[in-house]
């Protein structure tokens, strides 16, 4: 049906895209015969080949009303939205999945590809970028049309960025799988896959720019500064930390151009930064879209935005070193990481603080309704977690957090009470309009997703909380005589309550997630209302307009 | 201030070039005079570059995804020093493409392990860790030992480490699946050249106790041996300052 909407010449340059990724997939195969870079080929191909057969298969279909002009093209929002729930459901459970091992680790069938050093980053790749990304760019494609009150410039470019980010997803969580990984923490695709999401990006942000061009606001509102800087900033991060030398154009395997003390602070360099710019900005932009339009109140501040857009983006890319600390690195680094993550907190509590004051005078549906809830909740959890982020980035508080579980609770603090929440929230606000309803299928159901989510946090958060604590104070006890009191196998046994905990907790946001799907996935067999989506009753220009504050 | 950003965002193209300055500002500050800065990176005269089959065994380790759950990187404290050894020093991951310093302890750091145990020990922990140590999280690595390691294209692969600068010879990557061969065949005609390309200190054994191709198990244990033992800089300097 998607393919009925790309007139004659966009179902022709789709056909083609598709037949030379189908083509790349081939080369790679034959390249890559004696290697794991051939599985990988093969499966390059069949993803080519699936979408030539969509498309040839409503190649025949009528061509599109003229009509479709003068409304946004929302298809790529509608298929990146269950993306990212298929992703969400797959990648939490395997998160599950490696959490259960800490706690039993045998359930691995004496296989390779089931060991916890194999799936975890299936886990983490799949939870950012999977659900994270895909939800990043459904949602731009909705919030620019809307705030630049045009439609998007093509309809073969959104299609080339949305599913070519998922072959890369797709590369990716199965390469790990099969043993292939560059080892860089979050940034563990192989250097084929990293060439490939360049390509996709150069024309997300074609995309972008090309969508802005034919705005019929004078202003750029604040989402699309957000949107923009995460794409800008993620295509720089990404290619320094992936410069790397393949073994040749036939192995999967490369080695990074960078070693020692100089990778270690790219990496985390990159590290942070795809917190910063990917986890932060992103979901701020949706959040700066969202929940004003949700609340019906105009964004608090216009001067905070600027002032903590500007202070994001310049202090976080200082930061990264404070995740070395007492390391090898230069003490100097050291010290400007810990100095800028401090001082992040200015431009950070500004946008926590915008957020919720923009919710003044709409606390009553704050409390009526969940999906507005869930994205206050998001913000008061970022506010949380950013302060935390910068009590951790003191060298001796690090020097007891780092390396421990505290880390993880921090950072699923962030991951799932900000980031998940907002994008949940942001979804559940423009599904049944997307699908053309008048509201989601069940709003009960948001209700319980909300209180799963929210206890799932709670309990994963303090968990490990606990056992980060205990487990770095445990490392540095010394006995009356002066020698270290634990061994590591004492601490090892002291976590084991809180990996049950922490299993338990997860589980129950997975279930959460799980209801979210059924909801949304309900809402989009309902019955559909009427067309809507046409400039005329665009609601976006409802959107908080900037000088409301002035 | 507000008045010029008005006319900013008004201008995607102006706007863009204002984000890529006003974020590369702080990667370029602390990572560019990282290569410049000769301080940074210790010297170590004495530094010995990876086998082939160490080389195999570390690409193992990253296959298996150790990092997760083991740092090689010990840290300036005193706990951290009295628990495993002289604190890490930057040159002793100067070849390190990428470097493998982790950032979470589910298990002990790893970066002195070369030597601390046996390598039958070191075996049977990898083939069923909880046989050996009862309350471990640690994965089960049993096939290992029954994968055969793939050493045809372990030039090519140190010809790629030499691209990215570590300064492998002619003969060493002519001769490296031999090397990586008799590395783990103390007996057969490939041993010698082994030690002789990679220095004396080179450990040339039976990794698992036999002899014949070797096994992605004794690659791997090949280089948890030689972890924190390719330069003695750390401990030579740090016996010195305790003085
Ligand atoms: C799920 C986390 C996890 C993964 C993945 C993991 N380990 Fe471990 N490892 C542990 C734990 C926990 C211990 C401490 C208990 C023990 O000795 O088994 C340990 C201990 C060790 C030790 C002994 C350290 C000492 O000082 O006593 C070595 C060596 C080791 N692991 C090597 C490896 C290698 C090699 C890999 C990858 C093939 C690996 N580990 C993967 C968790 C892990």
């Amino acid at each position: 049906m998607y393919v009925a909407q790309l007139t004659l010449p966009e179902r022709r340059a789709a056909l083609a895209l598709a037949c030379l990724v189908a083509g790349l997939g081939l080369t790679m195969a034959v390249l890559g015969r004696d290697d794991l870079l051939g599985t990988h080929g093969a499966l390059v191909i069949a993803c080519g080949v699936v979408v030539a057969i969509v498309v040839m298969r409503g190649f025949y279909a009528p061509s599109p009303s003229p009509e479709r002009l003068s409304s946004y093209y929302d298809d790529p929002t509608r298929a990146g939205i269950v993306f990212a729930m298929i992703w969400a459901i797959v990648a939490m459970a395997v998160g599950d999945w490696v959490a259960w091992l800490l706690v039993s680790p045998d359930l691995t069938f004496d296989a390779a590809w089931s060991s916890f050093g194999r799936l975890r980053p299936v886990h983490t790749s799949g939870v950012i970028f999977g659900f994270g990304g895909n939800a990043l760019i459904a949602t731009s494609f909705y919030v620019v049309q809307r705030t630049s009150r045009a439609r998007l410039p093509d309809q073969v470019s959104p299609w080339f960025v949305l599913l070519g980010f998922n072959l890369f997803c797709i590369l990716a969580a199965s390469g790990y799988l099969m043993g292939i990984t560059q080892s860089k923490e979050y940034a563990e695709p192989e250097w084929y896959a990293d060439i490939w999401l360049v390509i996709v990006w150069v024309a997300y942000f074609g995309l972008y720019l090309r969508t802005l061009a034919r705005r019929k606001e004078p202003h750029i509102y604040v989402s699309n500064w957000y949107y923009l800087a995460f794409i800008l900033v993620v295509a720089v991060l990404h290619i320094v930390n992936n410069l790397a030398v393949p073994v040749s154009l036939g192995h999967a395997k490369s080695y990074s151009a960078f070693a020692g003390v100089q990778d270690a602070m790219t990496e985390w360099w990159y590290g942070h930064n795809a917190v910063a710019f990917f986890l932060t900005s992103g979901f701020l932009g949706m959040m700066y879209y969202f929940m004003p339009k949700r609340a019906g109140r105009p964004i608090f501040s216009y001067r905070l935005s600027i002032i903590s857009f500007w202070g994001i983006t310049f202090m976080y890319m200082w930061a990264g070193s404070h995740h070395l600390h007492y390391t090898a690195l230069p003490q100097w680094v050291q010290t400007l990481g810990m100095t800028f993550s401090l001082m992040l907190l200015v431009p950070s509590w500004a946008s926590a603080t915008n957020a919720l004051l923009t919710l003044n005078g709409a606390w009553h549906k704050v409390r009526d309704d969940a999906t507005l809830r869930f994205m206050m909740t998001a913000a008061v959890f970022y506010g949380l977690t950013t302060f935390e982020g910068s009590f951790m980035a003191i060298r001796p508080v690090n020097s007891l957090s780092h390396y421990t579980d505290w880390t993880i609770g921090h950072v699923h603090a962030g991951a799932l009470g900000w980031v998940a929440l907002i994008t949940f929230g942001s979804l559940y606000s423009i599904v049944p309009s997307l699908w053309g309803k008048r509201a989601m299928y069940s709003p009960r159901l948001v209700e319980v997703h909300y209180w799963l989510a929210i206890a799932g946090t709670l309990v994963y958060v303090i968990s490990m909380w606990n056992s980060g604590i205990v487990q770095g104070l445990m490392w540095r006890t010394y006995n009356d005589s002066g020698t270290l009191a634990y061994s590591f196998v004492d601490s090892l046994v002291a976590m084991h309550p809180y990996y049950v905990m922490r299993a338990v907790g997860g589980l129950l946001f997975l279930i959460g997630t799980v209801v979210g799907a059924y909801n949304i996935w309900r809402t989009m067999r309902t019955p559909a209302l009427a067309e809507i989506g046409d400039f005329a009753e665009a609601p976006a220009r409802a959107a908080p307009t900037l000088a409301a504050a002035e | 201030m507000f008045g010029f950003h008005y006319r900013l965002e008004r201008h995607a193209l102006r706007f863009v070039i204002a984000v890529i300055l006003v974020a590369g500002i702080g990667g370029f500050v602390e990572i560019a005079p990282l290569f410049t800065i000769s301080e940074t990176v210790e010297a170590a005269p004495d530094m010995r570059l990876y086998t082939p089959l160490e080389v195999a065994g570390r690409n193992i380790y990253m296959r298996e995804g150790c990092y997760a759950c083991h740092s090689q990187m010990i840290r300036t404290l005193r706990d951290d020093v009295e628990r495993y050894g002289p604190y890490s020093l930057a040159v002793e991951s100067k070849y390190d493409h990428p470097m493998l310093w982790g950032s979470k302890r589910t298990g002990p750091d790893l970066a002195r392990i070369g030597g601390k145990y046996s390598d039958e020990w070191q075996v049977a922990h990898l083939q069923d860790p909880r046989a050996v140590v009862p309350e471990s999280k640690m994965p089960s690595y049993a096939f290992l030992g029954r994968t055969p390691l793939k050493t045809s294209d372990l030039g090519l692969h140190l010809k790629a480490l030499r691209k990215v600068g570590v300064p492998y010879t002619g003969e060493m990557v002519a001769n490296a699946p031999a090397d990586a061969y008799g590395q783990a065949a103390p007996d057969s005609p490939y041993a010698a050249g082994v030690a002789q390309r990679y220095g004396e200190a080179t450990q040339v054994r039976a990794f698992m106790g036999r002899q014949g191709d070797p096994t992605e198990m004794d690659a791997l244990v090949a280089y948890l041996q030689v972890l924190g033992r390719l330069t003695d800089v750390a401990k030579a300097q740090q016996a010195q300052a305790a003085e």
